[in-house]
């Protein structure tokens, strides 16, 4: 690459043919993906959950036992017949647990978007205005974050019935302020940048600057914080389905039917310890992804890896 | 302080300022002071950093106004504040017709198409998020002036420039710094400007590299008659660039001249320090000069000393003054008017040297 | 000793204080391995001054770190460092730490690199004075401290022996770090862009104070800096350095009157002048080559105006031009005998055709919308 590139080339006192010397420059997501391939248990745990993802959406339109049918079969072990086992009733826990998979991943990536969007929004006006906007917008954020986050979800969704999008709504409504501390300082530190400033200097609106400039700049944190909430999302949704207020059967959860179990641990302890192995293996992979990201976004960790 | 009528009248011309056409951009009395914050959780002003105070000068059409001066001169303060980018905290800045420190940013912005700005750091001035093409367009979209042609618009700014055309796709970071220069360059340009002021449009850019942008502004301001306020604290590129040169220190302009007058003749002791301490890239010329240095470094800004700012430095004062002299350096501020040398200078006992 | 890299053979050992031979740095990275420095040399006589320029990339800085071993653990140096006489390459760091602390000086770029914050610049002299001088008793090292403050420009050096480095602004850092230089008497100091953070005013005055230390010390002086101009007035033998290897070197004569490679003919023209007019700037198109895999030929051929299939094929070494310190690495340095920089490289601005298409399109004045 030169400095002046094709035009004027043609000089014929020009040199004619170029060296390629400038290593092959990546773009910023190819760098970030590439870092992100180095980090071994981010890779791993990728893997394994797209893996679950896709077992969770696509297992039940193969298997050929849906969740909600009860078969002949009651309180059986593992078998090829019910890999999972059955429980009392005679549904099939292998089933049940694809869609309870299913429901809680739905519930967690829902609270992971809703907040993230609320949050990064609310977060990036706050710090690019300043001054009065941001201490009241940021007060707003810190009293939600008193709240006690399952206290009120408790609460609120008691009262809702118990479907998967409306306890997701509810979690996404308490935990957005997180998500909007973090787009803040870091929008603060952006909006200092010159080409901001260039920006307004071409008379830019706050609206275009925002979104064109600030949020994309801000991408980074905003999705390792997505993943935390991910995970985040999933343990809420069913630590409240445990105790009843999450999703109401026949539709299950992760959490629900670990809860419905509990009774069963001694006596078939395959219906409680498969669903609780699959809240930890997805809380776990999310957490190691969410690393992994940061790691990638973060310059600073460029070479430190050898 | 007329801050209430937006519709200035022409303003008187400034005596001994050069040019004889209508001044495009008139900037009288131009005070720029930023809050002294105390630490601590209850923040009160503890006082004010006085980074300009009260610059005049006329930019005219077709010429290249150099502003000069260290860090912490104010230099690249007025650049903003006459873009109105910072408010002004008094004094007016007038371009056809209209005081543009008294317009809010709806009203400022049909203007923002005449009036562009290139930056000093090409590394942080270029959203590295958007492509090459996306950062020269951004003009045009936001003047809805992004049209079928646009496209074509924007490959014919990167050519101008000196740039490939064809990697309006990539992004900023793929770019050497020149060439990101010459990308913030034809962003300034998309919109058809008359006056662009270039903050230190150079100074981040090795010499080899510098001169190619250089050249191509010079190119850009002789063709088009644009009007150039270039700032800058390397006195070679100003003399190089620039038809008049302002200097500043400590927040005040102490000469305006034509550039060959200014580095041939400097009146200003300031100046002459200025001019004495850059080094010349000739090992005979450089081991025969002499110089005149000055001592300390510059006084802080927010309590800058009475009368003439320099004096604290100035080796005229330490060194040539009789003490009757030197009361009128204390207490007067020295005005900004010609002193029989030809051209405008703030200094009391002001004389023209030969340094070169 | 016979031959060195830069070919100077058969110079009596005893005047060499310091010399570099076939210098070698490399970085091993994600990417492959960054060749930062590949083959410098260069010796320096007891009280002679040479300046070391070259643009960001060059080599010139990371050369003066692995001359002090400073360099990070990771880099990989190769050849050899000899300071009167000893190898410097591969000792120990106790050993070089005492070295630095008595043969040879440094002066960074920014003086915070040198200082240490949470002590008075005085502690930091009496603590270098008394290092070098074990006996020296407290007010005597003071004393000399003060002294020394004074000596570099100082105002005031009672009160401000006392100071911390934070109270004292950037210009009056980089005194108290030449202050710590001269404290140890060195026969070397090695300036690494020493006023490239401060105004010129307050430059000017760190290089006279850098002056005075030499000629208080008798050290010998390795100036690196991007600004020819500082190189010019400031030294007696000038090495142009670009991808890591000197292209050029002689006295500062041969290299600012009669320079025999075309990137020094390049620099040269492409900078602005204070003494004298010039039309035209001469920029070197292109941008220095990436250390990374570095094609084989002559590193500055891309950007060459004279470049020929030669250039791309072998590397030019260093080979003598005219009178006996003159060196130039360039296959066709004769040809640029008497030679400007307008004659060899365009003074290229902005793109004819285009810009006169820009012109057209400028509509005439158009009175701006009146939104008031």
């Amino acid at each position: 690459m030169t400095e002046i590139d094709a035009p004027g080339a043609a000089d014929s006192r020009r040199p004619a043919r170029e060296h390629e010397f400038t290593v092959e420059q990546r773009s910023q997501t190819r760098l970030v993906l590439r870092r992100f391939a180095r980090h071994r248990a981010a890779m791993a745990s990728l893997v394994v959950f797209v893996l679950i993802v896709l077992w969770a959406f696509v297992g039940p339109h193969l298997w050929h036992y849906s969740y909600a049918k009860f078969t002949p079969d009651n309180s059986q072990a593992p078998s090829r017949k019910h890999p999972f086992g059955t429980d009392s009733s005679g549904y099939d826990a292998y089933a049940q647990v694809m869609r309870g998979t299913q429901t809680s991943l739905k519930v967690a990536i829902l609270i992971a978007l809703g907040s993230t969007a609320v949050g990064a929004v609310w977060g990036a006006v706050a710090g690019f205005y300043r001054g009065l906007v941001d201490a009241v917008m940021m007060r707003v954020a810190d009293l939600v974050l008193t709240l006690p986050l399952f206290a009120i979800a408790l609460v609120i969704s008691s009262r809702s019935g118990g479907s998967w999008y409306w306890i997701a709504a509810v979690i996404a409504g308490l935990t957005w302020a997180y998500v909007a501390r973090v787009v803040r300082s870091t929008v603060l530190s952006l909006r200092e940048k010159e080409f901001v400033e260039a920006a307004r200097a071409l008379g830019a609106s706050d609206t275009r600057i925002i979104l064109r400039h600030l949020l994309p700049n801000a991408l980074g944190p905003i999705i390792v914080n997505a993943t935390v909430l991910v995970a985040t999302g999933i343990l809420t949704e069913t630590a409240l389905s445990f105790v009843g207020f999450g999703v109401q059967p026949p539709d299950t959860s992760l959490g629900l039917l670990v809860s419905q179990a509990q009774t069963a641990v001694d006596t078939r302890p395959w219906l409680f310890y498969i669903p609780g192995a699959f809240i930890i293996a997805i809380a776990l992979t999310i957490n190691f992804i969410g690393d992994g990201l940061r790691d990638a976004f973060d310059p600073r960790q460029q070479r430190v890896r050898q | 302080m007329t801050r209430s009528e937006p519709a200035a009248a022409a303003l008187p011309p400034l005596a001994g300022h050069g040019g004889t056409s209508e001044p495009v951009l008139q900037v009288r009395d131009l005070v720029k002071h930023f809050p002294v914050m105390s630490r601590g959780v209850v923040r009160r002003r503890v006082g004010d950093l006085h980074a300009v105070c009260g610059v005049s000068f006329d930019l005219f059409e077709n010429e290249t106004l150099g502003l000069v001066g260290e860090s912490g001169s104010g230099k690249t303060t007025v650049a903003r504040t006459v873009l109105n980018l910072e408010t002004a905290t008094s004094g007016r800045v007038r371009y056809r017709g209209r005081d543009l420190t008294a317009l809010d940013r709806r009203r400022m912005r049909p203007l923002r198409r005449e009036l562009q700005i290139v930056f000093q750091d090409p590394y942080a001035s270029l959203d590295p998020r958007i492509s090459v093409h996306e950062i020269v367009a951004e003009p045009l979209r936001i003047h809805g002036r992004y049209g079928p042609g646009a496209k074509d618009e924007v490959r014919e700014l990167l050519r101008l420039v000196g740039l490939n055309p064809e990697h309006g796709n990539r992004f900023a970071h793929e770019f050497s710094g020149g060439q990101r220069q010459r990308i913030g360059i034809a962003r300034a340009l998309a919109l058809h400007p008359k006056v662009i002021v270039l903050d230190e449009p150079v100074s981040a850019l090795d010499v080899s590299i510098q001169a190619g942008v250089l050249n191509l502004l010079m190119d850009l301001q002789s063709e088009l008659g644009l009007s150039f306020l270039f700032v800058a604290h390397d006195l070679s590129v100003m003399r190089h660039v620039a038809r008049r040169v302002a200097v500043m220190y400590l927040g005040r302009l102490v000469e305006i001249a034509p550039a060959r007058e200014l580095f041939a003749r400097p009146a200003h002791p300031y100046t002459q320090a200025l001019v004495s301490a850059i080094p010349l890239p000739d090992p005979r010329k450089e081991r025969a000069r002499t110089r005149i240095t000055v001592q300390g470094d510059v006084p802080s800004p927010v309590r800058p000393p009475s009368g003439c700012r320099f004096r604290t430095r100035c080796p005229t004062f330490a060194r040539h003054l009789t003490d009757s002299e030197r009361t009128a350096c204390v207490e007067e501020v020295p005005a900004l008017v010609d002193r029989g040398g030809g051209n405008p200078v703030a200094c009391h006992y002001a004389r023209n040297v030969t340094l070169l | 000793m016979t031959t060195t890299s830069h070919g100077v053979r058969d110079v009596p050992v005893t005047d060499a204080v310091l010399e570099v031979d076939g210098l070698t740095v490399e970085f091993p990275t994600e990417d492959g391995t960054v060749r930062a420095v590949r083959g410098v040399g260069y010796r320096l006589d007891r009280g002679e001054s040479l300046g070391i320029v070259g643009e960001s990339g060059s080599g010139k800085s990371v050369t003066a770190l692995a001359v002090m071993g400073l360099l990070p653990g990771t880099a990989r140096v190769g050849g050899s460092v000899r300071f009167e006489g000893t190898e410097l390459l591969g000792l120990s760091d106790a050993r070089l730490s005492d070295l630095r602390g008595s043969g040879i000086a440094m002066i960074f770029q920014d003086p915070m690199t040198s200082l240490n914050p949470v002590h008075t610049v005085g502690h930091q002299i009496t603590e270098t004075l008394q290092r070098h001088h074990p006996g020296l008793n407290r007010r005597t090292a003071r004393a000399r401290a003060v002294e020394l403050l004074g000596t570099v420009g100082i105002p005031g050096p009672e009160r401000r022996v006392d100071a911390y480095p934070h109270e004292l602004s950037g210009g009056m850092r980089q005194r108290v770090v030449i202050a710590i230089a001269m404290a140890n008497d060195p026969d070397v100091i090695i300036a690494d862009e020493p006023t490239t953070a401060l105004d010129v005013t307050v430059q000017a005055q760190i290089l006279e104070a850098l002056q005075t230390a030499r000629a208080e010390t008798g050290a010998a002086l390795v100036l690196i800096t991007h600004d020819l101009g500082v190189v010019a007035g400031h030294t007696d033998r000038v090495a142009v350095m670009y991808a890591g290897r000197i292209v050029e070197t002689g006295s500062v004569e041969d290299i600012f009157y009669t320079p025999r490679m075309p990137y020094t003919l390049g620099l040269l023209g492409s900078l602005p002048r204070l003494d004298r007019d010039e039309e035209r700037l001469t920029p070197i198109t292109g941008s220095p080559p990436s250390l990374l895999n570095l094609p084989p030929g002559c590193p500055f051929a891309p950007r060459c105006p004279l470049r020929r299939d030669t250039c791309d094929d072998t590397e030019p070494a260093l080979r003598p031009v005219g009178p006996e310190p003159h060196f130039s690495a360039c296959h066709f340095a004769a040809e640029l005998a008497d030679t400007g920089a307008e004659d060899v490289f365009d003074t290229v601005g902005a793109d004819a055709e285009a810009l006169a298409r820009y012109a057209d399109a400028t509509t005439p004045d158009e009175p701006p919308k009146d939104t008031v």
